[in-house]
């Protein structure tokens, strides 16, 4: 369990939260679902992508813009069975250091979109200990918004990379995303400044 | 031994040598990979060359996630793996590179045919060809080396001009393969 119980939080608010943060047109990755359903709600910003499928691969996506673009802050949003999906990629971010990546996981201990079926982290599993494992030494739980809120501004001041995770409730996103695919891809490419 | 080793060549004309060579006259600067035995002279000389940034990924998805973000982010990456490895992509595939138009450039190993020793290398492989088909993704198997460059240079720029995956499989023919004895 996480040191400290922290609060339940609530992902469309922490998401604007974030997103108020940003000043530097960072790029924000969303993994599937209502990670990315929030996000899209928090306010168009040519520098978010959209995940449409392939679950789990908001983080390693959001590695290769770091690595492709190392002046500009990357954050990759996902959910807590969606990380579990690809562990794997933690390692691989800790092997590689890149300075310039932030990891957010919405943990609300449930598949919630598929019919709220339980995620190990109703049972234990404590992510910040997993990333923390893995090699990523600036990796904690926020405790509550104001928490949220300056990890998050740390994590954009400060080399990473970094791994925040926040335990969150049931609610469901409030909007759905657009699914066009290619749309969503040239607006982000364009977004970064790789296409004019 | 000595057939394998002129279609194979010596240094500075070898497969491998080949392939980085082809690599870095189109720009492809990141290779991820999970490693695979016969491709291992092409990573390490990949590896040794300052040009490239190369590692290796727990699983061919996330090789495949980290150039899908690259690519959007401006700079070109080439996928290596081995015919299993391909096999635990088609999700993937179909639900990113292949919607989103990412020009991703995957380079396979071929095991499973022409001498395999392991059934489920020889079974997997049998869906590699038909999973590429059915996801419409251009792919070419190259058996020889005087071909190798082509075939290369020509499925990278298509698939930059077009906006789509690419697939090169390497057979046995080109590498020698991986035999009883290794």
């Amino acid at each position: 369990m996480p040191p400290n119980q922290p609060k339940v939080l609530n992902r469309f608010d922490i998401t604007k939260r974030l997103v108020a943060l940003l000043r530097n047109d960072e790029a924000v990755v969303g993994g599937i679902g209502n990670t990315n359903f929030d996000l899209w709600a928090a306010g168009r910003r040519p520098q978010n992508f959209y995940m449409l499928g392939s679950m789990g691969l908001a983080i390693p996506i959001a590695l290769g813009v770091a690595l492709a673009q190392p002046k500009r802050r990357v954050v990759a949003l996902e959910g807590d069975g969606s990380l579990l999906m690809q562990l794997g990629a933690l390692a691989t971010i800790a092997t590689l250091q890149p300075k310039n990546l932030i990891i957010v996981v919405m943990d609300n201990r449930a598949y919630q979109i598929t019919g709220s079926q339980p995620t190990a982290s109703a049972f234990g599993t404590d992510f910040v200990a997993i990333a923390r494992g893995a090699g990523i030494q600036q990796s904690d739980w926020a405790l509550d918004e104001a928490s949220f809120e300056q990890l998050t501004a740390r994590a954009l001041a400060e080399e990473g990379p970094s791994f925040i995770a926040a335990r969150i409730d049931d609610e469901p996103a409030v909007a759905t995303t657009e699914r066009d695919p290619a749309q969503l891809r040239d607006r982000f490419m364009r977004g970064l400044g790789v296409k004019e | 031994m000595a057939a394998k080793e002129e279609q194979s060549g010596t240094a500075g004309h070898s497969w491998h040598a080949i392939v980085q060579e082809t690599l870095k006259r189109n720009q492809v600067r990141l290779v991820t990979y999970v490693p695979d035995r016969v491709l291992t002279p092409l990573i390490r000389a990949l590896h040794e060359d300052m040009d490239f940034t190369a590692f290796a990924t727990t699983r061919e998805e996330e090789a495949l996630g980290i150039l899908t973000g690259a690519w959007m982010g401006g700079m070109r990456g080439v996928l290596l793996m081995q015919t299993s490895g391909f096999a635990t992509l088609a999700n993937v595939l179909a639900s990113l590179a292949v919607p989103y138009q990412i020009p991703l450039i995957m380079i396979v190993s071929e095991r499973g045919t022409l001498g395999e020793f392991n059934l489920g290398q020889a079974m997997v492989c049998r869906t590699m060809r038909p999973v590429l088909q059915s996801l419409g993704i251009e792919h070419h198997t190259i058996t020889r080396i005087d071909e190798l460059e082509f075939i290369l240079d020509r499925s990278i720029k298509q698939a930059i001009a077009t906006q789509s995956p690419a697939c090169l499989i390497l057979s046995p023919l080109l590498t020698g393969g991986k035999t009883f004895s290794q």
